[in-house]
């Protein structure tokens, strides 16, 4: 009980920010819980699958097979396959970092998990098609064009730029989530 | 509608699991609602975070932010909101498209697209959870310079 009131401490603090919000300034605080409830709404009704998805990837796939796939020696099928897999998600970009985790875990190569990273967070086809209709098919394609390097881009610094002991200390982190 | 076929894809190849292994589907059934709980405060808190800041700044106040300055200033600016504020793509390209409308120019709103995609700085400590502070707070400052590519990208070609 009282780890559940640790955990929920700043979610709790937050809610009160909110309700002294609402007393002192009724419109706000008014329109930020109905924000509020809309995007928990949208949440709720887009992240069942793809936890779901995520429990039976940590079941099914064998660390082997993800070593295989996405692992230091998987080069382009890797980095492909990342692509897709970001690529065809859906849902906002925090709800990818726990499926990172799993990735991580099953012994994905970092960049790889990086690439996986960008595409969900720009390169999702239903939001691509979105992109076009509201912004243009030149604004979209542009974007997408340059976005492909510069996600893998992005993956291979940050990756470069870690220690072989601060990698090894995020791949412990995942191995050990529960 | 690509949420239908995510839940399609969960429950056929949930069906199937169970179909070969009815003590591996319950684990990963366990380890999708852990994972879930696990996750569930960060979550709850960044939503009502994001409810605060878009009240405060609504798609209005951030027109008028984004739509009158212009050039490097305009930029900056719309990359700032883009990386705190979390907007869903549905909302998000609306409110650009509106903006263009506005005035503002087509590097400022790639600038501001890019960010929002890429850079989340009220997510920060979930991302922090998985991949620790250092492969964050890099991708995420890697992620902030490239939007400005992306915008140079977009006078280039339109």
């Amino acid at each position: 009980m009282i780890e559940l009131i640790k955990r929920y401490k700043v979610f709790t603090i937050l809610l009160a920010v909110n309700f002294v919000i609402l007393v002192t300034y009724p419109s706000i605080g008014q329109k930020s819980f109905g924000i509020t409830w809309n995007n928990t709404i949208e949440m709720l009704s887009v992240i069942p699958p793809i936890f779901i998805l995520l429990g039976l990837l940590d079941v099914w796939v064998e660390r082997e097979t993800m070593i295989k796939l996405m692992g230091e020696k998987s080069g382009f099928v890797g980095i492909t396959l990342a692509f897709f897999l970001g690529s065809a998600a859906a849902g906002p970009l925090y709800a990818s970092f726990p499926v990172a985790g799993v990735l991580l875990k099953k012994g994905s190569k970092f960049s790889n998990v990086l690439i996986f990273i960008g595409a969900w967070s720009t390169t999702k086809i239903p939001m691509l098609l979105f992109e076009a209709s509201s912004m243009g098919w030149k604004f979209m394609m542009t974007r997408f064009v340059i976005n492909i390097p510069g996600i893998m881009l992005i993956a291979y610094i940050t990756e470069k730029l870690l220690s072989e002991r601060e990698k090894q200390y995020i791949y412990d982190n995942a191995g050990s989530a529960k | 509608m690509f949420t239908i076929v995510l839940y399609v894809l969960a429950i056929v190849l949930l069906t199937i699991s169970f179909l070969r292994d009815k003590k591996k589907t319950k684990m990963a059934l366990k380890k999708a609602w852990k994972s879930f709980e696990n996750i569930l405060p960060q979550f709850l808190s960044i939503l009502v975070i994001i409810g605060i800041l878009l009240a405060l700044l609504s798609p209005e106040t951030i027109s008028k932010l984004i739509g009158q300055q212009s050039g490097w200033i305009g930029m900056l600016i719309a990359s700032l909101i883009g990386s705190i504020t979390l907007i869903p793509g549905f909302v998000a390209f609306p409110l650009a498209s509106a903006l263009l409308k506005n005035g503002a120019g087509f590097m400022q709103i790639a600038v501001f697209i890019s960010t929002l995609m890429m850079v989340g700085i009220i997510t920060l400590p979930i991302e922090m959870k998985y991949l620790g502070n250092k492969a964050t707070i890099l991708r995420n400052a890697l992620a902030f310079v490239f939007s400005f590519i992306v915008a140079i990208a977009i006078r280039a070609a339109l």
